[in-house]
């Protein structure tokens, strides 16, 4: 297990595997209060309620009592003090630090100089690899495998970092992708290189109709407005990648939809109810996610299953 | 012969040879010749069958280490280093790319950390044959030859 978590590509197959198999044993038994007397540092220079919101609610079912700033407004960060100097201060008060950064590689530099472990909770358009444990435990959990599964990415493919993270963790498990989306937003080569080069088969289309049924997973991401040049084009994709419950009515049973939400119109209203729909117990998930990641940088281990 | 004479020769020290016209400027950045003290002469645009332009720089009395002198692999890799000892060739040394490059190049993605705080480039190389990339330690993002940037050096 490395020290930090950073980027994906930090944690083996085995420490993926072995962190949700962590966070199952905090969703049956979520009070284990192994981190009473730690204190944990959510330092946010950039605001996202939802992330902290998770984060904090899993540091406190540890136990552990919380410092930080949710932005950077009232601190001295809007006076110009350098990340280096914020972090050394942080990490001489607290156990670890949980921290979201606008600026990419600023997680990683951050792990360099700090003294306690480091979660990236997000660096820009980096990486966000908490996002991508969340994901794979909840298709672990509604498929009971990770192996061999046939996941459908929809939306934006170009930009979008956690179809990117979560496309190469799958890669550990066999499976196969179609990935959905205008020809502006397509997943880029390199990605695409990487897949070729591991014999992972993938399909491209534009479709949404095309990829639905034989589907396992459909990652539904949002497509932003400020991705495009052209407000009408922005008006037209926007409404052609919109799932609504008629379109799932020939998928497989066991298909689950998930979404990193905050969703604009990617998923009609009418699909909420359906028993494909799985992105709000997906984001309940992060919790216990989060559990497991924050008590195996600490090196905890013996919890209750 | 002819050739030979456009540069006037040094007694001791290191000749580079074969540079890229359009490159000697970034070499002389990257080995951080404006701040020597040493009797350097340059010859540039000479006609190179190989190149067509090239550059030269012999520089008297200096020897580089090699994990110095291989950062121009980068931006001219089929330099050719001449070592003199007593107007000599003594030792011919070809450049061979560094697996990794601290500092002189400059991170091409303008939301990288190292471009906005007091944090020096660290990057990994990627052969991608007849390029080389460098691969952002940081921001994890590829900076390839076209978009090189040097940080300067003076
Ligand atoms: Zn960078």
């Amino acid at each position: 297990m490395p020290k930090h978590l950073i980027s994906i590509h930090d944690f083996t197959c085995d420490d993926i595997l072995k962190t949700l198999e962590m966070a199952k044993g905090f969703e049956n038994n979520p009070y284990q209060p192994f981190l009473k007397g730690k204190i944990v540092a959510s330092i946010f220079f950039e605001p996202s309620t939802r992330t902290r919101l998770s984060f904090e609610t899993a540091a406190n079912r540890l136990g552990a009592r919380i410092i930080g700033f949710s932005d950077v407004d009232s601190t001295s960060i809007s006076k110009g003090e350098s990340l280096k100097d914020t972090i050394k201060m942080v990490s001489n008060y607290s156990d670890l630090i949980i921290m979201r950064h606008p600026l990419e590689g600023s997680a990683r530099y951050a792990s360099e100089v700090s003294s306690v472990p480091v979660i990236n909770a997000g660096d820009g358009a980096n990486q966000h690899p908490t996002q991508t444990l969340l994901d794979l435990y909840s298709i672990l959990k509604t498929q009971g495998k990770l192996d061999g599964l046939r996941i459908n990415m929809v939306g934006d493919l170009k930009y979008g970092r956690t179809v990117h993270s979560l496309m190469q963790a799958m890669s550990f498990f066999n499976p196969s992708f179609v990935f959905t989306s205008p020809e502006e937003l397509k997943m880029p080569k390199e990605y695409k290189d990487y897949l070729i080069a591991k014999g992972i088969p993938f399909t491209e289309t534009k479709n949404l109709n095309e990829g639905l049924n034989d589907a396992d997973i459909i990652y539904m991401t949002r497509v932003q407005k400020e991705r495009f040049t052209d407000p009408i084009e922005y008006e037209r994709v926007k409404n052609i990648y919109s799932l609504n419950l008629s379109m799932i009515s020939n998928c497989k049973p066991n298909m689950k939809i998930l979404h990193p939400l905050p969703r604009i119109n990617e998923i009609s209203q009418d699909v909420d109810n359906s028993s494909h729909a799985y992105y709000f117990e997906q984001a309940e998930n992060g919790v216990y996610t989060r559990m497991a990641i924050i008590s195996k940088l600490l090196e905890i281990d013996n919890l209750t299953k | 012969m002819e050739k030979q004479l456009k540069v006037s020769a040094i007694k001791d020290g290191t000749v580079l040879d074969h540079i890229p016209s359009d490159q000697l400027f970034k070499v002389i950045d990257i080995l951080g010749l404006q701040k020597s003290s040493n009797q350097i002469t340059f010859g540039f645009n000479l006609d190179s069958k190989l190149l067509g332009k090239k550059a030269i720089i012999k520089i008297a009395d200096t020897y580089f280490e090699a994990d110095d002198i291989n950062r121009i692999a980068l931006i001219a890799p089929q330099t050719k280093i001449n070592i003199i000892h007593d107007f000599e060739v003594v030792e011919k040394r070809v450049l061979s790319v560094p697996s990794t490059i601290k500092g002189i190049v400059k991170c091409m993605n303008p939301m990288c950390i190292t471009n906005h705080q007091a944090v020096e480039t660290l990057f990994s190389t990627i052969l991608d044959s007849p390029d080389i990339k460098l691969h952002c330690h940081f921001c994890e993002k590829i900076t390839d030859r076209d978009n090189l940037k040097i940080i300067s050096n003076s």
